[in-house]
């Protein structure tokens, strides 16, 4: 319980610690904690961007999307409209053929008749110049009766 | 410790490890409280500054450490435990103390943990370190390892204190503005002949306020320790009284203890609190 050179001892004892801590301890220490400070409030800074950025994108998608359906609906209309034309231009086209084909046919017909027809006068003429060559039991030169052959044939 | 009385026992842990300059032995150890009475004011109390020293190191050492690999990232056990200690003593130092300076903040976070080191060493049962010292160094050796027991070394910190306070206030305000807060406060009056009448009593008023800070602050630390140290010397006697005592005693020991821990932070907190609010008021031009 003496008083003495202890006290003094102490006091440079206490001096030298504080020195040391005010140099070597609390810059960076207290440096660390102002930088984790620092960063947990960017880092909150940027979740309240990321989150503002996340609600924003979501509105454009949702935007996005129901363009997209309009635009889908829209597509799917001209398809059906361009369907039906196509439709009904093939039908036309269909028609058209059919028709052309049907007189094609009929042309053809026409033309079968007539060259039968012709063909039909030919072996008449013939006939006739046989039967008559037959009837007349004499040789007639069917050169100076083809004239009269072909009036014959015409007749018919 | 059956053996001596329990005045005796007491006695030698109250006595410190005193090495000092001896009108008859010269510079030796103290084999009687009377020789370390005797060597008057160059002695020194080896058990109460290895303590406070290597404990003062203890700390620096922890807290180098974490300061040396200290981290924004994502802290160690370690070092959260310490920054925890440091941001506790930061909002402390930011609450009171307005000014700017580098040496406050780091000021209290020694006192705070210093102390608290200090003081802790009343946790560890009174016999145990002085029956090694005795073991190394006799048996009569005297071994205190509390060093906030010791008045030397809370009148020490409370003067290192003291001394900051009085360099702050000069450099602050300035000699003249050190000297009129001194002796213009807290009766003024504009007639001179009266003013110089106050200027005595107001000077016997301040600097008895001044001086009671680091009074207090020495004995506020002291008393406490020194009064849960003698509790639990006198616990410790009564292991020495039969089975019955020493089991009531390991009870008291325990619940003193638990106490005792409310106290030892308590302690060191208020010393720190008090440094700052003084040099706070060193700081601040005329309160």
């Amino acid at each position: 319980m003496n008083i003495n050179a202890t006290l003094i001892g102490q006091s440079v004892a206490f001096f030298i610690f504080v020195l040391f801590c005010m140099k070597f301890v609390w810059p960076p220490v207290i440096a660390a904690l102002r930088e984790r400070e620092k960063k947990i409030a960017d880092g909150l800074d940027a979740a309240n961007r990321a989150a503002r950025d996340l609600e924003m994108a979501q509105e454009q998608a949702t935007q996005k999307l129901s363009e997209a359906k309009g635009q889908a609906a829209e597509i799917i209309e001209q398809a059906n409209k361009r369907a039906t034309q196509i439709i009904e231009e093939a039908q036309a086209k269909a028609r058209a053929e059919g028709e052309r084909l049907k007189e094609q046919a009929q042309a053809e017909i026409e033309q079968e008749i007539n060259s039968a027809r012709e063909a039909l006068r030919a072996q008449v003429g013939i006939l006739a110049v046989a039967g008559a060559e037959k009837i007349l039991a004499t040789t007639i030169d069917p050169k100076a009766h083809a004239q009269l052959v072909d009036q014959l044939a015409a007749e018919i | 410790m059956a053996a001596e009385s329990a005045s005796g026992y007491i006695q030698h842990h109250l006595q410190n490890l005193t090495y000092g300059q001896h009108p008859v032995n010269g510079w030796s150890f103290a084999h009687t409280p009377e020789e370390a009475k005797e060597m008057g004011f160059w002695a020194f109390h080896l058990d109460t500054l290895g303590w406070s020293v290597v404990l003062g190191l203890i700390f620096i050492g922890i807290f180098r450490a974490v300061a040396v690999k200290a981290t924004s990232g994502q802290p160690g056990k370690l070092q959260n435990f310490v920054e925890v200690i440091i941001e506790f003593v930061d909002s402390s130092v930011r609450d009171t103390f307005h000014g700017r300076n580098p040496l406050i903040a780091p000021l209290a976070l020694t006192i705070f943990v210093w102390i608290f080191l200090m003081n802790l060493m009343d946790l560890v049962p009174v016999d145990w370190l002085p029956m090694v010292a005795g073991l190394i160094g006799g048996e009569h050796t005297y071994f205190r390892v509390v060093p906030t027991t010791d008045p030397n070394a809370t009148i020490g910190m409370a003067l290192s204190v003291f001394a900051l306070l009085i360099f702050y206030s000069i450099k602050v305000k300035g000699i003249g503005g050190f000297l009129g807060e001194l002796t213009l406060h807290p009766f003024h009056s504009k007639n001179m002949l009266v003013q110089i009448i106050l200027i005595p009593i107001n000077f016997l008023l301040e600097f008895v306020t001044l001086i009671a800070r680091p009074v207090s602050l020495a004995l506020r630390l002291f008393g406490n320790m020194y009064a849960g140290e003698l509790i639990f010397i006198l616990i410790a006697i009564m292991f020495a009284n039969g089975l019955a005592m020493g089991g009531l005693g390991i009870v008291l020991q325990w619940a003193w203890a638990v106490f005792h821990i409310l106290i030892i932070t308590l302690q060191a907190f208020i010393f720190m609190m008090l440094t700052i609010v003084y040099m706070s008021m060193a700081h601040e031009e005329n309160h």
